[in-house]
């Protein structure tokens, strides 16, 4: 069993988590992911590994409440355990000095581009990083982004901080209007942000990674669940990246295959909230 | 193995009254019902069956049956205390080898081991004894009635890991925790079992006697871990180096899954058998109301492949609900590798099999989904380098099929994690581990390996075998230190 030993509510049903998990902790690097089953009977949910502490032995995740198994996550708090945690899964990220790095973090996926950011800056890059949400109250992990990067630069939709607009506004704007010298740019968010993102760069040639998040099993490349198609060619995310070359990948392919179960588990998680407000 | 037994044993009856007596075949529950549910098939023996069976044996002076068997179980030793009406005898005859009997009485291909060179199966009129049908009751016996302690021995001061909990690894932790050695498992999945687990059907081996079986495996000492993905969240050095370990078992089994590399393959809909099976085994899908992994269900199912994994996954299909479940084969019925039990229930449950055929892309909707696949006939041609007649295209003879869902069973590729991992541990061209065929040795020291993951996909009982010999060299390994 694997022990919540932290538990913060980060809003708009997003929480943040540190759980116990020894053997993971002491591997665990930037670009990983993790595999949680919540109960017995659950499934299993791939996450990406936002922290890791080889001190207190914990993993630290970001969830949002999305259906059943993270509203059944949401429900657990700091004593409760999760049935099953495996990884550190994937590839890690190429942590090398390439000089300017822009780290690109769309709403949800700051919590995966933090520990990117924070390592490519150890290792002595110029890290620019771009973050954006929504609205203000919805960016995440603004002050661990500042202490990760040289420079943050914030974009909203609605244009309550930051410039307004998404973050590849921003992007372009640098690329374009500033003509910034980027050696390397690393984007996760949205599959459709990471799209616009490679899309932007390819222009001028920058080379971009991003982090694919397909429908997973096993995540260990038993299942080819996860097969995403990069350069035409089949590829496993689970242990042939998350990370890939993003002018190479197939990202409608990857938005088709994201939607395969939706009605599943939107009938799945409307079943469990009515039983669970009968309950 | 004891021969003398077997020879100066009385035998009560005459040889040629052995022979007349009618093979007993295992009731099963009637195809129209068990296409749509999951559990088991045969019904298995009834005491009076199984001992009736076991007469049909005639104890021969030169038993192959043993010699047939992978794991060289004392089979002419065993049906003779079936006959005798010691069951618990018979259990106890073969766990002396075999730590698995109720699995491998389910899942060996016996037609092609012990039954293939059965002598009265031989003879024109005679088929071979069930000796398979046999070994499955009297586990199933056991583990109703009996309580087989086993006995281990003295316990020793070495420790050794068993990377993988499927047929190789659980055959390797069970033989070495008997001579006393302390062993660890430990398993990638959320359960060990394997392809035990992932893989074959509640139909063909019920999880509750699967895990009966692996209960066996703890109460005797075997630890086991969950969740450790060997070369990710441990190293075979480490666990060499700095977790204590003396020898490590590699047993991590077939691995990744082939695809046909035809358009539309990334459709939605098409599936490789490992994710179709995994879905429903694993992670249970087919039980809706009570497991969370979602599992779709449609009209036509269409499985490319002609193995044991691809009956395995078009019966699940029948079982999910699907009226059409179809194999498609590029080649002919001659050259299925499926065992041919598993081709007669099939088709007794309705599985349509079309020979000769080969995809040629998925067609699929607006959102994505899967809706037909466009296939070509085939023809045979000379044999190719597996000695099978390769199949060649019949020019203008493509078709287009409508289905649903598509499972693609056409075998798997070595899965990188461990190799990759694992410096000083050579690798063939294909990506396995190379390792002594009689020792199960890699080229890295104090590193052994045996099952799928050196031969490439396999049977159950083949990785239990190669688990067998891996024992004797690790435990030779362990009290000389000489690699």
């Amino acid at each position: 069993m694997y022990e919540i030993v932290g538990k913060k509510n980060l809003g708009e049903g997003i929480n943040l988590y540190n759980i116990s998990a020894p053997d993971v902790a002491l591997k665990a690097l930037p670009g990983q992911f993790i595999i949680l089953r919540v109960n017995k009977n659950g499934e299993r949910v791939p996450i990406t590994i936002a922290d890791s502490d080889k001190n207190d032995k914990t993993v630290t995740i970001l969830v949002q409440t999305l259906g059943k198994t993270t509203h059944l996550l949401s429900e657990l708090n700091v004593g409760d355990s999760l049935t099953d945690v495996v990884g550190p899964l994937g590839v890690p990220t190429e942590i090398e000095r390439f000089g300017t790095v822009v780290c690109i973090g769309g709403g949800f996926g700051i919590a995966a581009i933090y520990p990117i950011a924070k390592a490519l800056k150890s290792a002595g890059n110029n890290v620019i990083s771009i973050i954006g949400a929504r609205s203000k109250e919805l960016l995440l992990m603004e002050d661990e982004m500042r202490s990760a990067s040289s420079e943050v630069l914030i974009a909203t939709n609605d244009g309550s901080y930051g410039t307004k607009g998404i973050v590849t506004d921003v992007l372009r704007e640098l690329i374009y209007d500033k003509k910034m010298q980027i050696d390397r740019v690393i984007a996760i968010g949205p599959v459709i942000m990471m799209k616009a993102v490679s899309d932007l760069t390819r222009e001028k040639s920058i080379k971009t990674t991003v982090s694919l998040n397909p429908i997973m099993i096993d995540g260990t490349g038993m299942c080819g669940a996860c097969r995403v198609l990069v350069d035409k060619k089949t590829k496993f995310a689970c242990v042939d990246g998350p990370d890939f070359d993003g002018h190479l990948v197939d990202f409608d392919n990857l938005m088709n295959r994201l939607k395969f179960y939706k009605e599943e588990e939107k009938a799945s998680y409307e079943c469990h909230m009515k039983q669970h407000h009968n309950g | 193995m004891d021969k003398t037994a077997n020879t100066s044993r009385q035998n009560s009856l005459e040889t040629k009254e052995r022979l007349k007596i009618k093979k007993h075949e295992m009731k099963c529950q009637p195809p129209e019902e068990r296409r749509r549910n999951f559990k088991e098939v045969p019904y298995g023996y009834s005491p009076e069956d199984a001992m009736e069976e076991a007469k049909r044996c005639i104890q021969c002076k030169r038993p192959y049956c043993i010699e047939g068997c992978p794991v060289n179980i004392d089979i002419p030793s065993f049906v003779k205390l079936i006959e005798e009406g010691d069951f618990l005898g018979a259990a106890r005859k073969i766990k002396e080898t075999n730590s698995l009997p109720a699995i491998c009485g389910r899942v060996c291909p016996q037609e092609d081991q012990c039954e293939k060179v059965c002598t009265i199966g031989k003879r024109k009129d005679t088929p071979s004894v069930a000796i398979g049908n046999l070994e499955r009751f009297v586990a199933d016996y056991e583990s109703k009635y009996g309580d087989i302690h086993i006995e281990v021995n003295k316990r020793k001061d070495k420790k050794i890991a068993v990377v993988g909990g499927g047929p190789a690894g659980l055959t390797v932790a069970g033989d070495l925790c008997k001579m006393g050695y302390s062993v660890s498992i430990f398993e990638a999945l959320h359960e060990i079992g394997g392809v035990l687990m992932y893989g074959i059907p509640e139909f063909r081996l019920p999880k509750e006697i699967l895990l009966r079986e692996l209960k066996v495996l703890e109460d005797m000492g075997v630890e086991i871990f969950t969740n450790e993905v060997i070369g990710k969240t441990i190293t075979v050095d480490e666990l060499l180096n700095e977790r204590g370990y003396s020898a490590v078992f590699i047993g991590t089994g077939a691995g990744t899954p082939k695809f046909l590399n035809i358009p539309g393959e990334e459709l939605n809909g098409v599936y490789s058998a490992n994710e179709f099976l995994t879905r429903v085994n694993l992670m249970r899908a087919y039980n809706k109301s009570e497991y969370d992994t979602p599992i779709k269900c449609g009209k036509t199912l269409v499985v490319f492949g002609a193995g044991n994994t691809a009956m395995d996954a078009v019966r699940t299909g029948l079982r999910l609900g699907y009226d059409d479940a179809r194999i498609f084969y590029r080649r002919s019925r001659k050259e299925m590798t499926a065992r041919l039990e598993e081709v007669h229930h099939a088709e007794e449950e309705g599985v349509k099999f079309e020979f000769l055929i080969n995809p040629i892309r998925f067609i699929g909707d607006e959102n994505h989904n899967v809706t037909a696949v466009e296939c070509e006939r085939m023809e045979l041609g000379e044999p190719d380098e597996s000695g099978r007649r390769r199949p060649i295209p019949i020019k203008g003879s493509e078709f287009i099929t409508n289905i649903d869902a598509a499972v693609i069973a056409i075998g798997t590729n070595a899965n990188p994690i461990v190799p990759s991992s694992t410096p000083g541990m050579n690798l063939n061209k294909w990506g396995h581990i190379i390792a002594d065929e009689n020792t199960g040795k890699t080229t890295k020291k104090g590193v052994f390996a045996g099952g799928d993951i050196v031969t490439g996909a396999a049977t159950v009982i083949l990785a239990m075998g190669a688990g067998k010999k891996a024992v004797v060299a690790i435990d030779k390994y362990l009290e000389t230190g000489i690699w």
